[in-house]
């Protein structure tokens, strides 16, 4: 396929690719176009077409961010050079297509970390970028954008911008799920690092409750900080977790064993999860098991535990294409965030999610700290809880649609990149510089050359 | 857009005064949808059926469609999606005929065949070619039980069913990786206007049946749905009788 094929097919049957997210619900067909250079990319988004592009990374985004139905989809991950490295200041200049995993194989060995990392390291730095991802840091380091120092935005006029933080055109970028334009590199900030292990203390919390204190008490003590919370687990137990917070080891905390190489990289992989799986296989049983045994193997309390980079921040990496899991129907990936102050909805949402039995593994729970200037950025300084959900579940829909209602009259917002389902009424008052947003790329592109599914259905 | 559970924001009825389509309407308009279509002869139950929509919320507008003049569906549905994306269409005129009339008289015969399979032909391919221009879209069917097996007391309805059901089956299988899904509906005996007076069948069911499960198979991207799901093995049953038995049974 290339890009100047026409998209208006004369055979049936004879087209595009079909593309769906992370979460593998609602497959729409495109053009994918893969650019090998910034002219291609600038020539994919000349001849786009009536139904635009978007680009696209490497799928990590749950919901339907990255397709765009019967228009142009640009694959970004072959545009994939790390340009240059200060290994003295803590910057690298880069493609977008480059992913966090190649940076951190590249960087470690110079004692270098990216600033902010999700659950995954396969993300590109223009896909972190465009959904303005945040990491178990996020308390102390605020979201991917706040250590963006430059970036190259190819927009819809065809021109190459070069833009800069405290600029609006930038503030729209990050988080704006790549509808102001191609994001083509990128300056990043990065984090020193003596050693590529983490020191990591685990404890339990036996409730919310439990685990709120927990949280709120102590945070403050660890670079990173995440929970895990069993939403299956009902009555006295509801929202028994295991926090695992943790910092970079110092190098004086390695055995002398690990001292010889103490930046080495290594991420173990499972083989690939197969293609076919029957459906149903997460139900309430197995995922009820899952997370007895998740918590009772979960030690009450411990220190200074030295778990590699890929143990900590990345498990679920360790089993290519755990999405698979699923079946055939998918999931969605719910993730909302409700300010301090508003722990009253947090309690009420999670006791609902526990109450309907949701089958639901590895829920998480993560305070926020402050704010990134980015306009559909979503961390905001309060609570955010994260979990999947088998799409097939009888009455799911209406069923978010509730918990939608709990979060916006608590003043909170959902996450557009997990989303696959939000009601589109909603949005503003979740997103209140969603008309700034709007505007702006009505001026910079007025004939709506870039445009995705999501896009369309949430008329961003 | 479609969301993650196959409900459609947008949707196209043809035959827009069917009481299982506007059953169907107003399950989707409670969920997703704002923007309805409603295609089909111009008649006051039209505007009335587009009043009750409106009433729930939706955005809705009448189109002037007629199933037996194919030479008008391009242009007719052409100016429909060209207003916006179209997530469904759901293709639900058909006429049910009365079998002994339509016996008697060939050309009420045609009239019934005309309608359900060659108006359907027609509007099917003008709608699957909008909807694979734009990459998504689910079209949706309202075939028959009825064509399964052709019955004697009703084989010119039946026949004419069986041929859209496979003529739906075909086209679903030539868009398949298109992003656009066909899915087939093959409804029992529902209590509708169209059957009232008839001698109700076994597993009779409702127009809210029938919508309910058109949701569920719009989730799962079913490309077969029966109302109620017990037909299809009482179909399976039923299809291979041997045609002597077949002609004896009181259905």
């Amino acid at each position: 396929m290339s890009a100047d094929t026409d998209s208006d097919p004369d055979v049936m049957g004879l087209d595009h690719t079909t593309v769906t997210g992370w979460g593998r619900t609602a497959p729409t067909a495109a053009w994918l176009i893969r650019p090998r250079t910034y002219e291609e990319a600038a020539a994919a988004v000349r001849d786009c077409g009536a139904r635009g592009g978007i680009p696209r990374g490497l799928g990590r985004a749950y919901g339907d961010a990255a397709q765009n139905a019967g228009g142009s989809v640009l694959d970004m991950t072959a545009l994939d050079r790390v340009h240059a490295i200060d290994a003295d200041g803590g910057t690298v200049l880069c493609d977008a297509g480059v992913s966090l995993h190649r940076l951190m194989e590249v960087l470690l060995p110079l004692g270098w970390f990216v600033p902010v990392t999700p659950g995954t390291r396969y993300v590109t730095v223009g896909g972190a970028i465009g959904a303005d991802i945040h990491g178990k840091n996020h308390h102390v380091s605020g979201s991917f954008a706040r250590h963006v120092l430059a970036l190259e935005l190819l927009t819809a006029d065809g021109e190459i911008r070069t833009v800069i933080p405290g600029t609006p055109l930038f503030d729209a970028t990050a988080g704006g799920m790549g509808l102001t334009g191609v994001i083509l590199t990128a300056t990043i900030r990065l984090q020193p690092v003596e050693t590529s292990l983490m020191s990591v203390d685990t404890e339990r919390a036996s409730d919310l409750d439990d685990l709120m204190a927990r949280l709120a008490a102590t945070d403050h003590r660890y670079r990173y900080s995440v929970a895990w919370v069993d939403l299956l687990a009902r009555g006295a137990a509801t929202g028994r977790a295991v926090l695992t917070r943790g910092d970079h080891a110092p190098l004086d905390a390695l055995p002398a064993r690990l001292r010889r190489d103490p930046l080495a990289f290594r991420t173990p992989r499972l083989p690939a999860t197969p293609a076919i799986l029957p459906e149903g296989l997460l139900n309430r049983t197995t995922v009820g098991l899952f997370n007895e045994l998740w918590y009772r193997k979960a030690p009450r309390a411990r220190t200074g535990q030295l778990q590699r980079i890929s143990g900590f921040f990345h498990p679920l990496d360790g089993v290519p294409h755990w999405n698979r899991v699923y079946g055939r129907g998918g999931f969605v990936q719910y993730q909302f965030v409700v300010g301090y102050g508003r722990e009253d909805a947090l309690r009420r949402i999670v006791r609902r999610i526990s109450e309907r039995r949701c089958p639901s593994f590895l829920a998480v729970l993560k305070r926020f700290g402050e704010s990134d200037p980015g306009w559909l950025s979503f961390p905001v300084p309060g609570w955010t809880l994260a979990l999947d959900i088998p799409a097939g579940l009888p009455g799911l829909g209406a069923f978010l649609d509730e918990l939608d209602e709990e979060v916006a009259a608590a003043g909170g917002r959902v996450y557009l990149a997990k989303d696959a389902r939000l009601r589109p009424e909603l949005l503003a008052a979740m997103y209140p510089r969603l008309d700034d947003f709007r505007e702006l790329r009505a001026r910079l592109d007025p004939s709506g050359v870039f445009v995705s599914d999501l896009a369309r259905r949430l008329s961003l | 857009m479609k969301d993650a559970f196959g409900l459609p924001q947008s949707l196209l009825v043809l035959g827009g005064t069917s009481e299982i389509a506007l059953a169907t309407a107003r399950r989707l308009i409670a969920r997703r949808t704002r923007t309805v279509w409603l295609a089909g002869r111009p008649s006051p139950a039209l505007e009335e059926a587009a009043g009750q929509l409106r009433g729930l919320g939706a955005d809705v507008h009448t189109v002037a469609f007629d199933a037996l003049d194919p030479a008008s569906h391009e242009a007719v549905l052409g100016k429909v999606f060209a207003e916006g994306d179209v997530d469904m269409v759901l293709l639900a005129f058909g006429l049910l005929g009365d079998q002994a009339r339509d016996e008697r008289e060939p050309e009420a015969a045609v009239r019934v065949a005309q309608t359900n399979y060659t108006g359907a032909v027609s509007a099917g391919l003008v709608c699957a070619r909008s909807l694979q221009s734009q990459g998504h879209g689910s079209l949706v069917v309202m075939s028959s039980v009825a064509g399964e097996r052709a019955r004697r007391a009703n084989f010119i309805y039946g026949s004419s069913k069986a041929g859209l059901d496979a003529f739906a089956q075909g086209l679903g299988d030539a868009l398949h990786g298109t992003g656009v899904h066909v899915m087939v509906v093959r409804p029992g005996f529902v209590r509708t206007r169209m059957t009232a007076g008839l001698p109700e069948a076994p597993l009779a069911t409702t127009p809210e049946a029938v919508a309910t499960a058109v949701e569920l198979g719009l989730r799962r991207r079913t490309e077969t749905v029966w109302v109620p799901g017990t037909l299809r093995v009482v179909m399976a049953a039923l299809r291979h009788l041997p045609r002597g038995v077949f002609r004896r049974l009181p259905v």
